[in-house]
């Protein structure tokens, strides 16, 4: 075909809708994106379609009762966000928790984001069109989830931290239960890779695919496994260790190869790494009161307090602005899904429609989180 | 030639990379007593929930039908949802006294999000929760429940 | 009338026979055009609604699961209770689809199936039309298949069925070359386009087994290429449920919907009971060289029953694909067929051509 001719074939851009009800956003996300052919040239996400606007509501609940609510906004990583209001409130009336706190919250911390990350990698096989990977996810999430169970006695919203401690000790079959669980979950974690990772298709489907450099990353705020995988060293629990984590040593699973199989892939290590926490810990919780007596009504002092924790996405932040009364004056929370998903767009440029779905499912993203 | 064999060592090395996925599969299907589902209304019976689980707020009562609450409306107060409304009445004891008590402990378990907080602060434990989960009912009235029974007094020796 | 069912050509003949001596030539042969359509009508619903439900069950135990447990005992009649409730939808038609092909399109797609079927030998003398160019008519017929699927996509008036039914395009055209390739290395060695020749030249042995290396290389590019024309996992682009909802099929409900279903199903089974005539045997038994006695036990099983054995064992194969790999993406499909699988066939017919000249087949 000469250039002339080429040239009088018109083609044209067109608009699709993917969402808000669409398979692959996983939730009510809508992303307006702007085709050629099968090519993305835009990506245009709509958010807002769930919003449950938590942060206003904190406004008016005391401050022991926002924890619960904070349960509902990343529901996979629950108790992460819990921690970080208590860790906020508590730094805030100067409570110092006892050690025995500190350990169950670290190790709760991590199985759920071992659970988090279970289905998240079940999520990311059936986004790829590999539906077994969903379930064999989900059978061993139960395992997790009732251990959370039994000792909370919710499996989702676990509402297990509390202002000062924690609501109850941990039931006395915990540590047996998480033993049990590690053992089994060794022999599986394998399997992941060999049903998954080191698939042909896996690997064409994910290797190169959505680069996004380091500088871009650090410029969009990209935090947690996703902002690690193009090296950037993000992980709150190294660079500002908060409750059990300056007692542990463990790795910052980093990656260099920017792309969705890196992604990927630190998401496999810190899995393994959670592991080597919760075993490094589980035998060595101290003895002692799972929680402080704080005051009937609790009166947090004028000022403003920021808390961040590594969530099972990234860096989540609470900030408190505090006028003294028993509920905050202002509340706001940093979601690392927000941030992630702002990036969505630049990652995406280019690439096909099926890569755009992996990419996303790569980032990980839980719409509630993004639209608090 | 070093074309050819890259070529041909990259196709067996991808079938390969596949046949170690498919054996994993295959482990499974063909060891079908490892199946995880349950049958969930057949095995209704065998069931048991963890004894902490959270599944409504109920009030105990002894075998004489009197109960904890005092009616001091801690709870009603420490719910973020507003689930727990509490009537109170005043009696007249025989000394003469004023009293307080409780006449309708009011609670909506449609608006309850079990977060434990009104369990964990009732300063004469009161309320527990249920390890029932089976909530669906026709009619959201019916999931509004007086949980202090009709005819219930409070226990002796329960302090204010 | 011997009727035996080892061999039903004496029983087909006597009802040919019963019929042209009561009526016309012409009449007998509408007659008969009327007892294969309901034959394979009857079939073809049968046999779809029961690979759902081997489907859903296979797909089940894979994942751990235990599948449909609840209509009749372990679900068996879960896909009727099914198909009943998707005859009772309501039929939607997008605003502004082109109405006559919308309608067109699901019944373009599912006499394709009839039409495949009719020559697919189950057994000795089971089968409805015994054309001389058989092999070269299935792969013919199959790929007419995508016109419907691309009308589909076309008149919804949807983009994903749009974005669908182009995928599919690419990949059907793509994916019938090594189809028809992998079964000319088969045709080069029986000799014979005929679907029931090919059977009957593997009464030595199977083809996969005298023409070996260039037959088993031949047998896995056609159930590759088989998997990439049914639309099935790995290659279900055309569905693509996680990009594309449901592709093509997206607009459909009711009855138009459960065509589409039910035709991927009997292409399912249409691959099958391809690789089972070419490559291994058609209804031919088991036989093991010199082995009398196994041979003689192998012969007592009729020939339906090996058939449909090893029909079923290709369709596990299948689901086997399906539930295992992650879907690839279109060009990646498009470098599968182009770059890997069309070269190893080109080569493998070379390779069979030599092999036939030089007789080192068994
Ligand atoms: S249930 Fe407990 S907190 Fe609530 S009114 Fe009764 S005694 Fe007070
Ligand atoms: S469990 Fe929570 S939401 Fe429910 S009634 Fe008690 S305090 Fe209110």
């Amino acid at each position: 075909m000469g250039e002339a001719e080429q040239d009088r074939i018109e083609t044209q851009e067109y608009l699709v809708n993917m969402g808000p009800q669409h398979p692959s956003t996983h939730g009510v996300l809508r992303l307006l994106l702007k085709l050629e052919g099968e090519i993305v040239h835009h990506v245009d996400p709509h958010i807002g379609y769930i919003h449950s606007g938590i942060e206003k509501m904190c406004e008016s609940l005391t401050y022991p009762q926002i924890p619960y609510l904070t349960d509902r906004m990343d529901y996979l990583s629950a108790h992460m966000n819990e921690e970080a209001v208590c860790l906020c409130i508590e730094n805030a009336l100067g409570v110092e928790v006892p050690d025995r706190v500190k350990y169950i919250r670290t190790i709760f911390s991590e199985l759920q984001r071992l659970a988090s990350h279970q289905l998240w990698w079940c999520v990311m096989g059936m986004d790829l069109g590999a539906l077994t990977t969903f379930f064999y996810g989900l059978r061993d999430r139960e395992k997790i989830l009732d251990i959370f169970e039994e000792t909370c006695g919710a499996r989702l919203t676990l509402h297990y931290s509390i202002p000062g401690g924690l609501m109850f000790d941990i039931h006395p079959n915990f540590r047996n239960r998480v033993h049990e669980f590690l053992n089994y979950f060794r022999e599986k974690l394998p399997e992941y890779d060999q049903l998954l990772t080191g698939n042909v298709i896996f690997q064409e489907r994910t290797r190169g695919i959505g680069i996004f450099p380091r500088e871009a990353v650090i410029n969009y705020g990209v935090t947690g496994p996703s902002g690690r995988a193009s090296g950037f060293s993000c992980d709150v629990r190294k660079h500002h260790p908060y409750s059990a984590y300056p007692f542990v040593s463990f790795q910052e699973a980093l990656d260099d190869r920017c792309d969705t199989l890196a992604r990927y892939k630190v998401r496999i290590r810190e899995m393994w790494e959670s592991m080597s926490i919760i075993e490094q810990l589980i035998d060595n919780i101290p003895e002692g009161d799972y929680q402080v007596k704080l005051k009937g009504v609790v009166k947090l002092p004028e000022g403003e307090y920021f808390q961040r924790v590594e969530s099972a996405r990234g860096d989540f932040g609470v900030f408190i602005i505090s006028d003294g009364k028993k509920s905050p004056y202002r509340l706001k929370f940093r979601s690392p899904g927000f941030s992630n998903l702002s990036a969505l767009h630049a990652m995406s440029k280019g690439w096909k429609i099926a890569d755009l779905v992996a990419i996303m499912s790569s980032l990980d993203l839980v719409i509630p989180d993004i639209d608090r | 030639m070093r074309a050819i064999w890259k070529y041909l060592s990259d196709v067996l090395k991808g079938i390969w990379t596949l046949i170690q996925g498919m054996r994993v599969t295959g482990h499974y299907f063909f060891r079908p007593w490892l199946i995880v589902t349950q049958q969930y209304p057949e095995n209704r019976r065998k069931l048991v929930m963890f004894e902490r689980f959270r599944g409504e707020v109920t009030m105990p009562h002894n075998e004489n039908n009197e109960h904890k609450c005092t009616g001091c409306g801690i709870c009603e107060i420490s719910c973020p949802n507003g689930s727990i409304e509490i009537i109170t009445a005043t009696v007249l004891l025989p000394d003469g006294k004023k009293k307080r008590i409780i006449d309708k402990h009011i609670y909506h378990l449609g608006m309850c999000s079990l977060c434990n907080l009104c369990v964990k602060n009732c300063p004469s434990d009161a309320i527990v929760m249920a390890q029932t989960f089976e909530h669906a009912v026709w009619d959201r009235t019916q999931l509004t429940k007086v949980l202090n029974r009709p005819g219930s007094k409070i226990m002796e020796g329960i302090k204010e | 009338m011997a009727f035996s069912i080892y061999d039903f050509s004496s029983f087909t003949q006597s009802i040919h026979e019963g019929l042209s001596n009561r009526l016309s030539p012409a009449g007998t042969l509408a007659v008969e055009w009327v007892i294969v359509g309901i034959v394979i009508l009857l079939f073809v619903a049968v046999f779809g609604l029961f690979l759902v439900y081997a489907e859903r069950k296979v797909c089940a135990f894979f994942q751990q699961r235990l599948g449909p447990m609840r209509v009749g005992p372990w679900g068996l009649v879960q896909t009727i209770a099914d198909f009943i409730k998707l005859l009772m939808k309501e039929l939607i038609q997008p605003a502004r689809a082109d109405k006559f092909l919308y309608n067109l399109a699901p019944f373009i797609v599912i006499i394709v199936t009839f039409l495949a079927i009719s020559v697919i030998p189950f057994a000795k003398g089971l089968q409805a039309f015994d054309f001389d160019i058989g092999v070269f008519f299935v792969t013919s017929i199959t790929a007419v298949g995508v016109i419907g699927i691309l009308l589909a996509g076309w008149s919804s008036n949807n983009k994903y069925s749009l974005i669908g039914a182009m995928r599919s395009g690419a990949q059907i055209i793509s994916y019938e070359l090594s189809v028809g390739l992998s079964l000319i290395t088969i045709v080069i060695l029986a000799g014979t386009l005929q679907l029931s020749g090919i059977v009957e030249a593997q009464r030595a042995g199977w083809f996969i087994y005298r023409g070996h290396i260039p037959a088993i290389i031949a047998f896995f590019v056609f159930v590759i290429a088989g998997t990439a024309e049914t639309n099935r996992g790995p290659f279900d682009l055309a569905e693509a449920e996680s990009e594309l909802t449901a592709g093509f099929h997206t607009e459909y409900s009711g009855i138009k919907f459960a065509f589409f279903f039910l035709a991927e199903y009997v292409n399912l089974f249409i691959v099958s009971a391809m690789a089972t005539t070419v490559f291994l045997g058609g209804w031919m038994p088991l036989h093991f060289g010199n082995l009398e006695e196994f041979n003689h036990v192998m012969d007592l099983i009729p020939p339906v029953f090996w058939f449909f054995i090893k029909v079923f064992f290709v369709i596990f194969l299948i689901m086997w694909f399906k539930w295992t790999f992650p879907r690839l993406r279109i060009d990646q499909i498009l470098t599968l067929e182009w770059k890997f699988l069309l070269p190893i066939n080109l080569f493998n017919i070379i390779l069979m051509t030599v092999i036939v000249l030089m007789g080192w087949h068994f």
